[in-house]
């Protein structure tokens, strides 16, 4: 195998593609690796990949390396730190990267104390200094600060925050080599063993999926306003969510909670009403594109978030908010 | 046999604070705790607490000691284990060094501190931490001291010799067996740690945590380097100018909020 310096990027299929997240992951190591002037590698791990290697290719990718093995087939963790451990070992890259997605925040910190280094968590932004060294920003304490952190160790890992970089196909392409690799593996090596798994079905469009997510808090002062969310969602193809605070007070189940302690959504427009923004709620929907907020405080902290706002109170501004949206809907 | 569960928790800068209490300080390279807001135990780490006193009621005999690394710490915050039913608890002050951005250095106080402890049958940590949300520390335990690890669970069970843990997916769960000992990281969806009940206020009164500091935890020349550098620490630009939607009235100003987002086309 290759032993040059390069950046290697830990791929994932989801759906039998390759994951957005990886497509990202590619731009910003293409990038990186052009900054160095050095390889950008990538690798899949499971089987029957070979498929999978002309999309790779768009990313200017110089060598793919394809682990198969009949152990890889579902993801697991002991049995993906090893087979990526034993490629590090062989192609010595300068640094990894993963996607904070369910399988790169196992593997993540995993892979760091494996390989004997450090992992630099959540990163928005990645580049290279003139050490040749990784920088990474990341948000710290709910998103309330940046930190800008420098990378010394080897390898330099990092874990990348999802839907931070606008992907880009590459006119120019890599290297292009295939590399199929078969890892040692053996099941002895799997130290938590998964008995079985259990779907739970929810009604709905999941917070974590929606494209629209209309969240009540503290201002409602009580349970039946969240009917009135709950309409406004479902008008909108939407999910219904809620603050810390409203479910502390036993308004919504907790499983509405957006938040730290609760659930991180990504929504294309995120409609708060009564949600004064506390940085821990922020925490959870720094990733929605468009926040569009209604609270009767102008000086609420939601507000420095939300591109849109109305200051008012929330019983009279919603009904005409709702009755609106309805004649748009039956409208259109 | 007894079972001794051992919960790391981590004292955090309260995450309720208003943004306008929220201060850097002037060399740009630390978060200043405020003097008049009292921090909190981290939530997830309350979750911990919970899940060993829950794996207490359902066997015969079990020990549960809290520990914790840190500095600074506020006794009255960090003895809420004991008055919610914990037996012991241990606080570490560790000075500036468990401050290390690298989790490599808190992963080895912690696991230093636990080697004293002695023997044990499971670590229950939070799944991360609501500070710097790292969620390394639990893994770098496991991996000093070559047990498995199961994160992110909402159920823990313990038999004779194995643990078994319901692991939160996005669409359900997972089950998930290893041997003990182990260390499991613990979710918001295991539900809402007790309150300390009174007589456990009472009990606990009576219990003075343990304080250890770094001479205590015999630290030798296998403290790992930090491979982090902070270069900068700094308050966030916000990219949004918040446009208000005004209207006659609250009503009004609902409806042109209607219209002025399918204006955007965001709806």
């Amino acid at each position: 195998m290759a032993n040059c310096q390069n950046i290697l990027v830990i791929g994932e299929l989801t759906e039998g593609s390759l994951s957005s997240t990886t497509k990202e992951l590619l731009t910003v190591g293409r990038n990186l690796a052009d900054s160095l002037q050095e390889d950008l590698n990538v690798v899949l791990l499971g089987e029957n990949l070979s498929q999978y290697t002309s999309d790779l290719l768009f990313f200017g990718t110089d060598t793919i390396y394809l682990a198969q093995h009949s152990l890889l087939e579902d993801y697991q963790d002991d049995l993906y730190v090893e087979a990526i451990t034993q490629l590090a070992a062989s192609t010595n890259p300068r640094s990894i990267l993963l996607g904070k997605t369910l399988t790169g925040k196992e593997l993540g910190p995993r892979l760091a104390f494996k390989l004997g280094t450090s992992l630099l968590q959540d990163c928005i932004h990645l580049a290279i200094d003139t050490n040749k060294n990784l920088v990474g920003k990341r948000p710290i304490y709910g998103g309330n600060a940046l930190a800008e952190i420098t990378h010394i160790g080897t390898p330099q890992l990092a874990i990348v925050r999802p839907k931070t970089i606008e992907v880009s196909v590459q006119e120019q392409k890599g290297k292009g080599n295939i590399n199929e690799y078969v890892p040692e593996l053996s099941d002895s090596m799997i130290q938590a063993r998964t008995i079985e798994k259990v779907d739970e079905p929810v009604s709905g469009v999941r917070l974590e999926d929606a494209r629209i997510v209309v969240s009540g808090g503290r201002g409602l002062g009580g349970p039946e306003p969240f009917r009135d969310l709950e309409d406004l969602a479902s008008l909108l193809g939407g999910a219904t969510g809620a603050s810390r605070a409203a479910c502390d007070a036993g308004w919504i189940p907790s499983s509405y909670q957006v938040g730290l302690t609760g659930k991180t959504i990504t929504p294309d427009l995120y409609i708060t009403v009564g949600i004064s923004g506390a940085s821990q709620h922020m925490a959870g929907c720094s990733g929605a594109k468009i926040i569009v907020s209604i609270n009767k405080d102008s000086e609420a902290n939601i507000f420095k978030d939300s591109a849109f706002g109305v200051v008012g109170d929330w019983k009279e501004v919603l009904p005409g908010f709702i009755d609106q949206i309805k004649s748009m809907t039956n409208a259109s | 046999m007894p079972v001794h569960i051992i919960v790391a928790i981590k004292q955090v800068m309260d995450p309720e604070i208003p943004p306008s209490a929220f201060t850097i300080a002037e060399n740009a390279k630390e978060v200043v705790s405020p003097s008049n807001i009292p921090p909190v135990i981290n939530g997830y780490d309350e979750q911990a607490i919970e899940a060993a006193l829950r794996i207490k009621e359902t066997v015969e005999e079990a020990t549960i000691t809290v520990v914790s690394i840190g500095s600074n710490f506020s006794l009255d915050v960090m003895k809420k284990p004991l008055s919610m039913g914990a037996d012991e608890l241990i606080l570490v002050d560790t000075g500036d060094i468990g401050n290390d951005p690298d989790s490599n250095i808190a992963a080895y106080l912690l696991t230093s501190a636990i080697r004293k402890i002695g023997s044990f049958d499971l670590i229950l940590c939070g799944r991360q931490a609501s500070d710097w949300d790292n969620a390394q520390v639990p893994v770098g335990v496991a991996s000093m001291l070559k047990v498995p690890i199961i994160t992110v669970g909402r159920k823990v069970e313990i038999t004779a010799k194995n643990v078994r843990v319901e692991r939160v997916l996005p669409n359900g769960y997972e089950l998930v067996e290893s041997n003990l000992p182990a260390v499991v990281t613990l979710s918001s969806e295991l539900g809402e740690p007790r309150y300390p009940t009174l007589r456990g206020i009472m009990a606990a009164t009576k219990k003075q945590p343990i304080l250890w500091s770094l001479n205590d935890l015999s630290i030798d020349e296998d403290l790992p380097t930090s491979n982090l550098t902070i270069n900068t620490i700094t308050t966030p630009e916000k990219q949004n100018e918040c446009t208000i939607i005004e209207g006659e009235n609250g009503q009004e100003a609902g409806k042109n909020l209607a219209l002025k987002l399918r204006e955007a086309k965001l709806i």
